[in-house]
């Protein structure tokens, strides 16, 4: 087939057109193949032909490259009504010389065949109309409708392949739109034609909620996101969303953000959590998810940072009033600009439509701090994997663009509750998790973090008080008792105060009768020494007195003796 | 019927075998059928290609017949005579003959 010689030509790399419709681009890495047809398809009312147009009112106002629009289906001035709301002037366009619609009417009760024909005659408007006004963009809605009016069907789908050369030939972009078949993707198998590029959009209803897929089946010669990919048609035209980004190398960032609680922060070994980081708040009905969210996005507001605030439970005045009972001004945030509320019922459309909306919110808002309240919500549309995967493809979209996000996620005591904690688990960096702690005909609220993704981080409960100046974190009283919360902790702290001063008391009772003891002891120690000082005494006095008398008795010996020689020694003399 | 005027165009695109073929079919008829009752506006596309949509052309060889009402168009060569009498609303005068 011709497509393969062209291939052939160029072997390395397809030349692509870019769309201007965002995210399409993205998931085709550039756009359509350039210079060649590509088919569109999918069931009525799926976008069809606004998307074509808005391929020919993208390229005419951001590529300069004008183009044409060969409409069989709607009048030319039927399709600039239906797009004016979109902001698409087409009648202005087409004065500029940058568009040109041409209808083309085939009536069948009009037409007679006779006899052998082709379709030169739609060549050549076409040609003139590319000619005219120099197109480089052809789009042909719906083409099948030659089918309807005309019953050579030998003589159409030749001409049709020769209308697929013809406009390779001319070197434009083309888009041929086709009603999706009953076994294939074109009811007049148009696929076998344009074999370059099939895109196929279609429209499906689940649990009455409608969501606009779109799915790219082929496009030879290039990489192409293989997946179905959601989108949506708002008031600025066709939105798709390129879901999963293939790799994970998103940068990261060790920048701590606040909590707007010091004492979380003081709980997380950074003081507060990582840019960019993803954090979930769970916890049971009215255990204050609500408010925790607000006080962060209060506290991102004060750093002059921007937030925006998806509340798919309450209305914004509703947060706003009830942030005032905390002491925390949401409004006067609103009045700056810091803050911008997004509320939705998440029934309003479908899962992956939010994820389109939240995606083009940001877009728009360049927040860097986000808060979804709450994300148990979005169940209500989807299945708890389809909440799941929508919020990854949500987390990676922010961490690239280094948004901070905060989840509240209502934990139920029931199955898909816990479900839902499992599965979006996996996913944040931090996970805080407020439970009731229920004990003495009374109910408190006990934080703890569950997770905290590279950092330390205190793995104590902390009761998790809501006052009129915010929110505070109180250590939780663990004694022999267990751990004690709210009034029961207070009591316990009180019963514990007096027994500390009963004990203090008890102790000063001991030391004195320590004293006194020590006094009695001593005074015991007095008597015995003195005691022992009479009979030492007593004995030194045997002492002395045998002293005295072994002396006096030497003495006495020795005068005995002396007299004895003296009396010799007067004998002596005397003789 | 018979003292009608008809205003007959036929589109065609270069001077193909086609195109000769209808051109010739076709005045065989209105000799035939229409004698000085029609006039006959060949427009060749090739030359005036912005003509092809005021009468909303697609095939070639069409013949467009504006007069009388209501509009028709005829495509192809014109070889089934049956077909295009019908298509000009003219009665074949079969048993005239």
């Amino acid at each position: 087939m011709s497509s393969k010689k062209s291939q052939n030509i160029q072997p390395f790399t397809l030349e692509k057109t870019p769309t201007g419709i965002s995210g399409l681009d993205e998931i085709t890495f550039g756009g359509l193949p350039k210079g060649r047809p590509s088919l569109i398809c999918g069931g009525p009312g799926c976008g069809k032909t606004l998307f074509s147009l808005e391929f020919i009112v993208r390229g005419a106002q951001e590529f300069n490259e004008p183009g044409v629009f060969i409409a069989f289906e709607e009048k030319a001035d039927e399709l600039a009504m239906n797009v004016a709301s979109l902001g698409f002037d087409l009648v202005q366009l087409q004065k500029d010389k940058k568009i040109r619609i041409d209808y083309i009417h085939i009536d069948k009760s009009e037409i007679e065949e006779t006899g052998e024909y082709d379709l030169e005659g739609l060549f050549i408007r076409l040609g003139h109309a590319i000619d005219t006004i120099g197109a480089k963009r052809v789009v042909l809605d719906t083409i099948e409708n030659l089918f309807s009016g005309l019953t050579n069907e030998g003589i159409l789908r030749a001409e049709l392949r020769r209308l697929f050369q013809f406009l390779k030939d001319k070197k434009v972009t083309a888009i041929i739109t086709g009603e999706r078949g009953e076994s294939s993707l074109t009811r007049q198998g148009l696929e076998e034609y344009v074999s370059d590029c099939v895109i196929l959009l279609d429209h499906r209803i689940i649990n009455q909620i409608s969501t606009r897929r779109l799915r790219v089946i082929k496009y030879r010669g290039s990489l192409h996101g293989t997946n179905e990919y959601p989108f949506l048609i708002d008031e600025e035209g066709i939105a798709v969303l390129p879901v999963t980004s293939l790799m994970l190398d998103k940068p990261v960032s060790s920048d701590a953000v606040s909590s707007g609680i010091p004492a979380l922060d003081k709980m997380l070994d950074k003081g507060g959590f990582f840019k960019g980081s993803s954090i979930l708040m769970s916890g049971t009905a009215g255990t204050g998810k609500t408010s925790v969210a607000a006080t962060f996005a209060n506290a991102a507001c004060q750093r002059k940072e921007r937030c925006l605030f998806f509340a798919f439970e309450e209305s914004p005045q509703q947060i706003i009033r009830n942030m005032r009972s905390l002491g925390i001004d949401l409004q006067h945030h609103v009045d700056k600009g810091y803050l911008q509320f997004y509320a939705s019922r998440p029934t309003l459309f479908g899962l992956e439509m939010h994820l389109v909306v939240i995606h083009k919110a940001i877009r728009k808002f360049k927040p860097s701090v986000v808060v979804l309240d709450p994300i148990t919500n979005l169940i209500s549309v989807g299945t708890v994997s389809d909440v799941k995967s929508m919020l990854v493809r949500l987390i990676d979209f922010l961490q690239q663009e280094q948004i901070t996000v905060m989840f509240t996620a209502l934990s139920l005591n029931n199955i898909v509750g816990e479900q839902t904690d499992e599965g979006v688990s996996s996913l944040v960096d931090a996970w805080l998790m407020i439970r009731d702690i229920e004990m003495n005909d009374e109910r408190n609220r006990g934080m703890y973090i569950m997770k905290s993704r590279g950092m330390k981080h205190s793995n104590q409960i902390r009761e998790f008080v809501i006052t009129d100046k915010g929110l505070d974190l109180i250590d939780v009283y663990v004694g022999p008792e267990g751990v004690l919360t709210g009034s029961a902790r207070e009591t316990q702290m009180i019963l514990e105060e007096t027994g500390e001063v009963l004990h203090s008391h008890a102790i000063d009772r001991k030391d004195r009768e320590i004293l006194r003891k020590r006094k009695v002891l001593e005074a015991k120690i007095d008597s015995l020494r003195s005691e022992f000082e009479s009979t030492e005494e007593e004995l030194n006095k045997i002492y002395i007195e045998e002293d005295i008398k072994r002396g006096v008795q030497q003495q006495n010996r020795q005068r005995m003796s002396d007299m004895r020689t003296g009396r010799k020694a007067d004998d002596g003399k005397t003789k | 019927m018979a003292e009608e005027y008809y205003e007959l165009r036929l589109y065609i695109a270069g001077h193909t075998a086609k195109s000769a073929t209808a051109l010739q079919n076709l005045k065989k008829y209105c000799e035939e059928y229409l004698h000085g009752q029609y006039s006959i506006e060949v427009i060749d596309l090739l030359k005036n290609p912005q003509l092809a949509e005021g009468d909303q052309i697609l095939a070639i060889p069409t013949l467009v017949k504006k007069v009388p009402e209501p509009v028709r168009k005829i495509i192809g060569d014109l070889s089934n005579e049956e077909k295009v009498l019908v298509g000009l609303d003219i009665r074949p005068r079969i048993s005239a003959q």
